[in-house]
């Protein structure tokens, strides 16, 4: 393998349950403090413990945050799934394991490099307590880690320091380990290895934060009082984040009394319609779940959607159908999304791709969702949610107010004639409500799933549930330009080929178009934030003869919802897939619109020297 | 429809202490079969909050689907009102009242509603202590889709076509002892006397009061065999004890003297006068509450009034610790912590 500075990919293969997490994070973390670009990613099993977990970590000095295949240095700590890691290191990559046993012969591959190290013996010999001796060998592999990639021994002090506030006597026993570690790797090994890091300056004021966790930073930002929720892996974080936030800044401090209520449902039936009892009633509420919790929450969606009641759910896809694969990513929820319950129902959708992302639509959810009184979905996933990722920023504008939409108050309904809950005065679709307890005699109304005339009074009356309904498509127009714009990323020769895509694919998209225009294939590109789709979406789609979608699902839902929402030419879309669980890579990607160019270029069998 | 409600109101109807006649407290016209037991449980809601004075406007109303879950628009209908999925008001309810715990929440159920697809957050909202009035019009049957057999429909009964129930009954009453609910009532739709004043001890319990209410369907279980008819109600009902609300500020000592008597006291300072019926019932007792209920069921009766009323447990929100303040009144200033806290919330996550 020949040297690479700063970009490489390490795959630690470790036992479940065994507290590899903070040792692994604390490798990542340290990258990351080095100022170099880093990526890591959970794959972990869908059981408690005992069973293989990894977590794999990119480092990149372009920057590149998607994942990458192939590794270069597999930290190999669970013999249970060793064939398959040795398998699945790159030839003239590195194996680390523990020597304190001899390794087997058919673990040996001659185009691999192993470094054995003791690491049981070692820990043996340190350590009395089997819990310890179980812990610290996670911290000698970093710390051999550390000598044998460059990782600066001071911001592993640092960050240890940082990590055990107010628990101080554990941070020596964590030195004493890296030492150990590190000691190792000076007698026995030739350091730093080929592939190593070297200080940079390219990570900026950038923070480390997973997807999860900003959503429920961005829940707190937004003004949400009530979260209702039921556990449900990949979600769970996200309510579990928002408590610790409210936690810390929602709770006046001479009472002890709390400016929020959380409460964990019996079911996400339960949370749903905790939302929107909430809303109804004037509170910004929302609720996180997965597919299986979507599916449940079904025919609330309809409810909300027919009765008009604001709500947010952060739906944090995983592998479905069905239980599917509960600990893997996928963007397989979004026709479940978009058309919640039966019924013609449409629903809005939010597609973050970053955790700063995940804060800023989590917060202007609440706007959108009372300003239109609608259910409003944040698709994000796992990948997202649940790994740490390289952000911008958060910020936040103090000026800003929420826009509660349209509630009348007392002296308003005083002010006008009869008040009528469905009367779209202002032509947008948009019609005016009233929170519960406003006034003694006017702007109470009945809220129900039934068809009702503009008045909020039962009717089934046929042409009045028409109008209602196609009032909604108006509200829904109106929409279209109130939910976040595509990004497009225009180079400046046009191409007659174009790519779309979303949320999480985005990283490996961007690197896969670099990867791309190196072959001499250029791709204009747009990113899309919400559905309802706008104008631009249209006028992209149109304005290129091939425009791929990639997305991570067998059945090209996005391009589906596209071509079921404008009016665009089905063979001109292209799906870009992968459906396996794991994040889509810009490999998987680059290669399969580079395949479908060659396949459809006529005559010849390379590609033209340039495709614009 | 039930009844016919004339127009015309008398000009000098009497007011309550808030200057609100009757006619305030009513809603649309009903719906409901003539002689329905819903509509006589709406008059009884009617009655009740127009007594207490209640300001119409600070009621929410919400329910599920079925008959019963349409009545909530026969009555108050300067109230918002929501009218839910099947079996889930509960939740609804939940949610609503966690953001706004200053209005009185009437939740409005039948036996289809709550002892089938909503049995689950029926018991959740109950081992949650709700602060609500849930109401269970409970005929045994479904009305409107014709008259199947409910969950609550007890064992050997028979419907209009003459088909025996084969299956034991559900006791929301019993159950709810069970649960631990803080309050538990349980009435005919016949009594309104005895409706009026559980329901306004309802309204003043803090935390989830719940009234079952046998309700008869005049339409599809009314006939000879049925036991939530009127007839069999009427031949098998078994008061535990008559209620009367005492507001807070009424003298009440006189009532002490009564060796039969109970007094119970509420959280606002109001009181509960009980006139014991059955010998040694303690509606403090849910041990002896739930044998009472245990044994009237081995009999085939019906044990009505106040079963069990516990005043000691802390209602959602009180357990939740929430500011008093509803929260569906917070703004900015409250909620959002701005820049300066995002900045350090930053710094912490490099």
């Amino acid at each position: 393998m020949s040297s690479t500075i700063n970009d490489f990919v390490v795959r630690f293969a470790n036992v479940n349950g065994t507290g590899s997490a903070s040792a692994n994070f604390l490798f990542a973390k340290a990258i990351f403090r080095m100022g170099i670009p880093v990526t890591p990613k959970n794959i972990f099993p869908s059981n408690i413990q005992g069973l293989p977990t990894w977590y794999e970590v990119r480092v990149s000095e372009k920057g590149y945050l998607g994942r990458r295949e192939g590794i270069d240095l597999m930290v190999c700590v669970n013999p249970q799934s060793m064939i398959q890691d040795v398998k699945s290191v790159s030839p003239g990559g590195y194996f680390l394991y523990d020597s304190t046993k001899k390794l087997a012969v058919e673990y040996i591959r001659p185009d691999v490099n192993y470094l054995g190290i003791p690491l049981m013996e070692m820990c043996n010999a340190e350590f009395k307590d089997p819990r310890q001796r179980q812990l610290f060998k996670n911290i000698i592999y970093v710390g051999a880690l550390a000598q044998l990639l460059n990782i600066e021994f001071e911001v592993l002090q640092e960050l240890l320091a940082e990590q055990f506030i107010g628990k101080e006597k554990l941070i020596a026993p964590n030195i004493k380990s890296l030492q150990l570690g590190m000691n190792y790797v000076q007698e026995h090994f030739t350091y730093p290895l080929p592939i190593h890091l070297e200080r940079r300056n390219l990570i900026g004021e950038r923070i480390m934060i997973d997807g999860n966790s900003a959503c429920g930073l961005g829940a707190l930002y937004g003004g949400a009082t009530v979260c209702a929720w039921y556990p449900i892996t990949p979600s769970t974080s996200v309510a579990e984040a928002f408590e610790n936030y409210a936690n810390e800044l929602r709770i006046d401090k001479l009472t002890g009394e709390k400016n929020f209520a959380i409460v964990q449902a019996e079911d996400e039936l339960a949370a749903m319609g905790m939302v929107i009892g909430a809303n109804w009633n004037g509170a910004r509420s929302f609720t996180a779940t997965s597919g299986p919790g979507v599916s449940l929450m079904n025919e609330f969606l309809g409810l909300a959607y027919f009765a008009e009641v604001p709500a947010v759910l952060i739906d944090v896809q995983r592998t479905g159908p069905s239980t599917g694969m509960p600990t893997r990513t996928q963007q397989s929820d979004i026709q479940l999304a978009a058309y919640a319950s039966h019924g013609d129902t449409r629903h809005i959708l939010l597609l973050p791709s970053t955790p700063k992302e995940c804060f800023e639509m989590t917060a202007q959810s609440f706007d959108l969702a009372e300003q239109l009184q609608t259910p409003v979905i944040m698709l994000t996933d796992l990948d997202l949610g649940m790994n740490d990722h390289m952000s911008e920023p958060f910020e936040w504008d103090d000026s800003y107010t929420y826009n509660r939409g349209k509630v009348l108050t007392a002296s308003q309904l005083n002010d006008i004639g009869r008040f009528g809950r469905y009367l779209d005065t202002d032509g947008d679709g948009i019609t005016y409500r009233t929170y519960p307890g406003t006034h003694p005699t006017k702007g109470a109304f009945f809220t129900r799933g039934t068809s009702r005339d503009e008045y909020a009074t039962y009717t089934e009356d046929g042409a009045a549930y028409k109008r209602n309904m196609e009032r909604l498509m108006v509200k829904w127009n109106t929409a279209k330009n109130m939910v976040p714009s595509p990004e497009i990323y225009q180079k400046k020769n046009q191409s007659h080929l174009g790519v779309i895509f979303f949320g999480t694919s985005t990283y490996s998209a961007e690197e896969a178009m670099d990867q791309l225009r190196e072959e001499g294939i250029f791709i204009d590109a747009l990113r899309l934030k919400a559905f309802p789709f706008n104008q631009t979406v249209d006028d992209f789609i149109q304005s290129h003869q091939t425009v791929f979608v990639i997305e991570q699902n067998r059945d090209a839902q996005m391009r589906g919802l596209l071509i079921n929402e404008l009016q665009v030419n089905p063979a001109k879309l292209i799906p870009v897939l992968n459906y396996d669980g794991m994040p889509i890579t810009a490999h998987t990607i680059a290669t399969q619109i580079s395949t479908y160019l060659l396949q459809t270029t006529p005559q010849t069998n390379e590609l033209p020297a340039a495709i614009i | 429809m039930s009844y016919l409600r004339p127009l015309f109101r008398h000009p000098k109807l009497p007011t309550n202490k808030i200057g609100y006649t009757k006619k305030e407290y009513e809603g649309a016209l009903s719906t409901l079969c003539a002689g329905c037991g819903h509509d006589s449980i709406s008059a009884a809601i009617v009655q009740a909050c127009y007594e207490m004075s209640i300001e119409p406007h600070h009621v929410a109303k919400l329910s599920g689907i079925g008959c019963s879950s349409k009545t909530p628009t026969y009555f108050l209908g300067n109230s918002h009102g929501f009218n839910s999925v099947h079996g889930r008001m509960p939740s609804v309810a939940t949610g609503a009242n966690l953001a706004n715990r200053n209005l009185v929440y009437f939740g409005v159920s039948g036996d289809g509603d709550s002892a089938s697809i909503g049995m689950g957050q029926f018991v959740h909202v109950i081992r949650r202590n709700l602060n609500m009035v849930y109401i269970v019009m409970n005929n045994g049957c479904y009305g409107l889709t014709k008259g199947q057999d409910s969950a609550t429909a007890d064992e050997g009964s028979k419907s209009k076509s003459g088909s025996v129930n084969p299956f034991q009954a559900i006791d929301l009453a019993s159950l709810a002892v069970e649960l631990g609910a803080t309050f538990v009532a349980q009435s005919f739709s016949g009594d309104k006397q005895q409706l009026v004043p559980l329901i306004k001890a309802a309204i003043h319990h803090k935390g989830f009061a719940f009234i079952n209410v046998i309700s008869p369907c005049v339409t599809f279980n009314n006939n000879p065999g049925s036991t939530k008819s009127y007839d069999y109600v009427r031949e098998h009902v078994e008061a535990t004890s008559t209620v009367d609300f005492v507001p807070e500020k009424r003298e009440i000592k006189a009532y002490y003297d009564e060796g039969t008597d109970t007094l119970v006291t509420m959280h606002d300072g109001s009181y509960l006068h009980l006139h014991k019926l059955a010998k040694d019932w303690d509606p403090q007792n849910r041990i002896s509450a739930a044998n009472a209920l245990q044994k009237a069921r081995a009999k085939g009766e019906i044990l009505t009034g106040l079963l069990y009323v516990n005043t000691d447990f802390k209602e959602l929100h009180e357990t939740l610790n929430t500011t008093k303040q509803p929260l569906n009144t917070l703004t900015e200033k409250e909620l959002c912590p701005g820049s300066a806290a995002l900045a350090s919330i930053n710094a912490g996550l490099r």
